[in-house]
């Protein structure tokens, strides 16, 4: 579906893309994960071919973004990460609207209409003015609005930033029953949790280059260890580093932090019995599963980006 | 995908169509009832005192230029907010972007709503003035396409200027500079000819004054100042390489 060798975007002296090569299958969940400024949405503008490449080789849905832009965007449906919909209509009309942008019968439209909002819960909401919809309603609307062309890709640039745990809740289950009818999503995310739920595949982008690619499971299995033990000490803030030097040997690996010191072992209960052999007295212990954000943060960095 | 049914630019018209039938209310006193306050309190209020200009009463000589002058006004108006709104606030047009519609399809479909705008009020405004008698040829019936080649030649640069702005203050040097001085200086009110020598030209350049002079030559029956073909000419002239432009400019933005 999507094919990028090399690809390169540049504004000015600024590249925001670096030479990534990526490979979207038919039917599968695919994820952009990265700090802000990583290059996903230059990358994902470029597929959405609002935006020519700087150079190297893409091909969407097996054409060239840059001669056949409109034939692909008629194929693809597109979630962006600001809301664009138009307030001064109503929900039913954003939709209706957006369908005659594809060339779609007025009647088709309708009958989409009234289907996707079904689909995304607002059929109660379709008189309605867009402008008094919760944030979560007007991302649903945006989702239903990409898919009124039935295309065959939906790109979602960061799809639930800014949403409360009930909208987000809502939106996976509904992008995942989008999943299940085989249609190829293709997202951005900075949040762990997401990629997590919701990606078959993914590549973790840092400063423009892909540093890591893999399934959510086998990322945590390459980059980090299965478990996780936190460990906070009652005089710790400033004596964490010298904590971690007592743990040294402890785990495969272990990483100081301002407040906490994360020791990643295998074994987490192991981990914390040999801690204590040590005669260190931890006030608080929490031994958990690793996670995609362990990667995540050891891969790039934890040094705030903006 | 079913493909073709509709061109995009009239996709981008309905739009735009819609949102009007929500707000035309709010437009009817700017459209119909202001411009034939006008010609009532100038035409016949001022032309009390003026008598006649040119051999006919002042009321049939300001009315073809206050309906070009109205269609100038509305062109140039509805070019300004709502484009830079689309672009910054609503960002409709990077929704249609994302979509078949190009960026030179989403310029002629907003130039197409303004040509229906435009010419509703025109023919609404015709038939008003009909019965105050201000027609005095049967030429006055191509007044319409008179005032779409104005609203193109007039709208198009400013949907230009639109989209090549990042904030709202600019529209004011826009009015201040630009609409209100070729609203003052393009023969509405008075013959160019009372204008120093020196002023002119500015007539000369701005859409309006050809409009003017080609709407009145038809609703007087009288021969234009320049022969139509020029007239006819230099609006095209802003026309289309306003039209090019705001592709351009529609294009740069709505890209990388």
């Amino acid at each position: 579906m999507i094919f990028a060798r090399g690809l390169v975007k540049r504004f000015g002296d600024f590249t925001a893309v670096r030479g990534i090569d990526v490979e979207v299958a038919p039917g599968e969940a695919f994820g952009f994960l990265g700090p802000n400024g990583a290059g996903k949405s230059s990358t994902m503008r470029m597929i959405s071919c609002v935006s020519a490449p700087t150079s190297g080789e893409l091909r969407i849905l097996g054409m060239d973004p840059v001669r056949d832009g409109t034939r692909i965007r008629a194929r693809l449906g597109v979630c962006p990460q600001l809301d664009n919909l138009d307030p001064d209509l109503t929900v039913r009309e954003n939709l209706t609207t957006y369908a005659r942008y594809f060339g779609l019968s007025r009647a088709e439209g309708r009958r989409r209409a009234d289907e996707l909002l079904e689909f995304v819960q607002l059929t109660e909401r379709a008189g309605s003015m867009v402008e008094p919809l919760s944030g979560g309603m007007k991302r649903r609307l945006t989702i239903a609005r990409a898919m009124i062309n039935e295309p065959d890709i939906v790109l979602l640039d960061e799809p639930t930033t800014g949403l409360d745990p009930q909208a987000r809740h809502l939106l996976w289950e509904r992008l995942f029953r989008l999943k299940q009818r085989g249609t190829t999503l293709v997202l951005t995310t900075h949040y762990m949790d997401e990629a997590e739920q919701l990606c078959d595949r993914l590549v973790v982008m840092d400063g423009g280059k892909i540093v890591a690619e893999g399934s959510p499971r086998s990322l945590i299995e390459r980059y980090s260890t299965a478990e996780v033990v936190e460990l906070r000490f009652p005089d710790g803030l400033d004596l964490n580093a010298d904590y971690a030097a007592k743990l040294d040997g402890i785990g495969e690996r272990v990483d100081p932090l301002p407040d906490r010191v994360l020791l990643y072992a295998d074994d987490g209960d192991a981990a914390v019995a040999e801690v204590q052999r040590r005669g260190l007295s931890p006030s608080s212990v929490l031994v958990r599963r690793s996670t995609l954000e362990d990667v995540f943060l050891h891969l790039t960095g934890r040094t705030l980006v903006d | 995908m079913t493909a073709g049914t509709v061109h995009p630019s009239i996709a981008v018209l309905e739009r735009h169509l819609t949102l009007y039938r929500r707000l035309w209310r709010a437009s009817v006193f700017s459209s119909f009832v202001l411009p034939v306050l006008f010609v009532v309190s100038i035409g016949i209020g001022v032309g009390g005192y003026v008598g006649s200009v040119g051999g006919v009463d002042y009321l049939s000589w300001i009315v073809p230029g206050v309906v070009a002058s109205t269609a100038f006004q509305m062109a140039v108006g509805e070019s300004t907010y709502s484009v830079l709104g689309d672009f910054k606030w609503v960002r409709a047009y990077h929704a249609m972007r994302a979509t078949p519609v190009r960026p030179d399809h989403i310029v002629t479909g907003h130039l197409l709503y303004l040509l229906f705008r435009v010419t509703t009020a025109v023919l609404v405004f015709l038939l008003v003035v009909l019965f105050f008698g201000a027609l005095h040829s049967p030429w006055a019936v191509t007044v319409p396409l008179v005032c779409a080649l104005l609203t193109v030649a007039s709208a198009a640069p400013v949907t230009a200027f639109a989209a090549s702005i990042e904030s709202d203050s600019h529209f004011s040097l826009l009015f201040r500079f630009v609409m209100i001085p070729a609203t003052l200086f393009s023969g509405v009110f008075f013959p160019i000819e009372q204008l120093p020598a020196l002023v002119r030209p500015v007539a000369y350049a701005s859409p309006l004054w050809h409009a003017v002079e080609l709407c009145r030559a038809a609703t007087l029956g009288a021969a234009p100042p320049w022969p139509v073909a020029a007239h006819v000419g230099c609006l095209l002239l802003w026309a289309v390489a306003g039209t090019l432009l705001a592709a351009h400019r529609f294009r740069r933005r709505l890209e990388d």
